[in-house]
């Protein structure tokens, strides 16, 4: 029996608190950023980029606008750097609107993240209990604990996103779907059918009520057949029957969500295995998460009977999840560059123009890193060894949903500075604390489960 | 000069077969061979077989492939005749490297997975028309056969294979 220490609670605390407060401060300082201050901002760019004598002259003329605070002066001098005075005008708005769109994106990036670390851990569950695997028992209530977190983190999601609205998802905005408006989109509004606000909302409570009903039955069931009598193994089979059919819900939904939650961001681009190229990067997660709780828990002496044949196989899966991820993410990368139709290849043109580093190197720290270090068989059972992967896999990961939203909101003015690190801090404060929360509330092992001894001897 | 005189210890259950390796190791004998119809879990443990190293040449028989795959494509797409097909950017080699990762993929596990097979041949000994060298036909049916050398005290030996559960013991002439 897990008991949650005040250390744990303290460190969770700090962590909210911290990522609150840089959160906040990126916020608030992304959100005085006016059209005339990103008008001086992109003069200043326009000269630094290699106009030579130019440059220290537009220099002292930025600062010598800012000084004064005059916005005619600004006007012109941003006017400058560019040939139209138009187009200027609607550059410069653009740019303002990225600028503050990021503390949003930073917000739904980390939400999304740490929900789908739970959401992908109820996948596992479901097909450990479905394929009635033997290794896997003892490390249930750890999956457990983890899904504990799904329904907070993915409620917060939705909320975020809904409250976000059209700085995240432009389709939010209704000026987009009015053919009388001059932001009229017509194939936005061709679309308006599944991607309007009501319709997400709705969606979204059907996923969110269907995950969690599973996941509250199946966590019943689960201690309900630890104080059943011996040899009764009826919730057992029930737990085995609904997670069968929650596994064919999960698919559909799963995929759905994929298209509502982070697809739609662009609404423009569309490709066809989307859902399971962000299923894959779940499971990743989640099982690494699962093995450094594990490994946490085992180092505290609190899962006696896990040896290091159970951290193999998390490894195992780990390693596998890995090079699935880096299939589905080439086949869809290198499809759509073989074939380079304008509609669709634009979407990585701006993550190899714009993104470049974080494009190219959440493969190295998504396949090539696992691969090298995972791929021998003594190295999965080393507990450290795992940890430092399974930390470079979690990066990694996070990266790639960043490179999935950013570059829809924020284009090219990304960067990884407050916003973002406060956004992770702060719901990685969160999901360690409910996560522990829920392991303490229940014994660590699953002692009625009919292939506990199988699990407990557990040996590869 | 050596002895030219080996035991046959025949068991008939693979349990049976694991407790007599353990005996025997136990009394400090070596252990020949265990010839059995199947494999037997944790037989090499007990018998204290060295691990194989099968899976790090297939490794390194992986990277000669990709590199087989690289120079090859290098060489024949950019180099030679970096031909305009379809608009492909024939450049350099990393541009146009998604068009070229099936096939470097394929033939990284062609390479890795027929040359380890390859090895296991040579390291094992195995070709179409080699003679077997089984020295009891039941041990491919249902009887397991460890053969031990005899080279000090031949009674103490068959006493303590008697012991284990055999259910025959064989003295027998190699010739050498």
């Amino acid at each position: 029996m897990y008991t949650l220490s005040n250390r744990l609670k303290i460190v969770s605390l700090a962590l909210i608190v911290v990522g609150a407060i840089l959160w906040g401060t990126g916020y608030y300082t992304s959100h005085h950023v006016t059209q005339d201050d990103v008008k001086i901002m992109l003069a200043e760019e326009a000269s630094h980029g290699g106009h030579g004598d130019a440059h220290a002259v537009a220099d002292t003329h930025a600062t010598e606008s800012v000084a004064h605070g005059d916005a005619h002066a600004t006007n012109d001098h941003a006017n400058a750097g560019h040939t139209e005075v138009d187009h200027g005008d609607a550059h410069a708005e653009h740019v303002m609107h990225q600028i503050h769109n990021r503390p949003y994106s930073a917000l739904y990036i980390a939400a999304f993240f740490f929900m789908m670390i739970a959401l992908g851990a109820l996948a596992f569950y479901a097909i450990q209990q479905a394929a009635q695997a033997g290794w896997s028992p003892l490390l249930f209530r750890v999956m457990e604990g983890i899904t504990y977190y799904l329904l907070p983190g993915a409620l917060i999601v939705v909320a975020i996103a809904v409250i976000s609205g059209d700085h995240i998802f432009v389709w939010m905005n209704p000026d987009m779907v009015n053919p009388e408006s001059a932001d009229y989109d017509k194939l936005v509004a061709g679309k308006s059918g599944w991607l309007n606000t009501t319709g997400f909302v709705i969606r979204a409570l059907i996923f969110i009520t269907g995950w969690s009903v599973y996941r509250y039955f199946s966590r019943k069931f689960s201690l309900a057949q630890d104080d059943a009598p011996a040899g009764d193994t009826r919730y057992f089979v029930k737990n085995f029957r609904i997670s069968a059919a929650f596994l064919v819900f999960f698919l559909y939904t799963e995929s759905m969500m994929s298209w509502d939650w982070i697809m739609s961001v662009d609404p423009h681009w569309f490709s066809t295995l989307f859902g399971w190229y962000v299923l894959a990067g779940m499971l990743v997660c989640a099982v690494t998460v699962m093995a450094m709780i594990t490994i946490y828990l085992k180092s505290k002496g609190l899962l006696p009977n896990v040896n290091n044949s159970h951290i193999h196989d998390l490894a195992k899966f780990m390693f596998g999840f890995s090079i699935f991820w880096t299939y589905l993410w080439f086949s869809q990368f290198m499809l759509i560059w073989y074939s380079n139709i304008p509609e669709e290849v634009t979407y990585f043109i701006t993550r190899i123009e714009d993104y470049n580093l974080p494009f190219f190197g959440m493969v190295a720290m998504n396949f090539l890193f696992p691969l090298l270090l995972l791929m021998n068989s003594d190295f999965k059972r080393v507990s450290w060894f795992v940890i430092m992967a399974g930390v470079v896999i979690l990066a990694g990961h996070y990266i790639d949903i960043f490179n999935m939203i950013m570059p829809a909101t924020v284009g090219d003015r990304w960067f990884i500075g407050m916003p973002e690190i406060g956004a992770v801090l702060l719901f990685a404060g969160l999901f360690m604390f409910i996560v522990f929360y829920a392991i303490s509330k229940q014994s660590l092992v699953p002692k009625g489960n009919p292939f506990i001894k199988e699990s407990e001897n557990f040996h590869y | 000069m050596e002895a030219s005189k080996v035991i046959h210890a025949i068991y008939n259950d693979d349990d049976v077969l694991m407790n007599a390796v353990k005996q025997v190791k136990a009394a400090k004998y070596h252990i020949d061979e265990v010839y059995t119809p199947f494999p037997v879990h944790g037989l090499d443990k007990a018998m204290g077989l060295a691990p194989t190293r099968l899976a790090i040449c297939a490794f390194m028989y992986g990277c000669v492939g990709l590199t087989v795959a690289t120079l090859m494509m290098n060489f024949i797409m950019i180099e030679d005749w970096p031909q305009d097909i379809g608009g492909k950017p024939s450049f350099s080699y990393l541009e146009n490297m998604p068009a070229f990762v099936p096939i470097m993929f394929e033939l990284t596990v062609f390479f890795a997975a027929h040359l380890m097979v390859i090895t296991f041949y040579l390291r094992s000994k195995m070709w179409p028309f080699k003679n077997a060298e089984n020295p009891d036909p039941r041990t491919t049916d249902d009887h397991f056969l460890m053969e031990i050398s005899v080279t000090g005290n031949q009674n103490e030996l068959e006493s303590l294979l008697g012991q284990t559960g055999a259910v025959e013991i064989n003295i027998v002439d190699k010739a050498h």
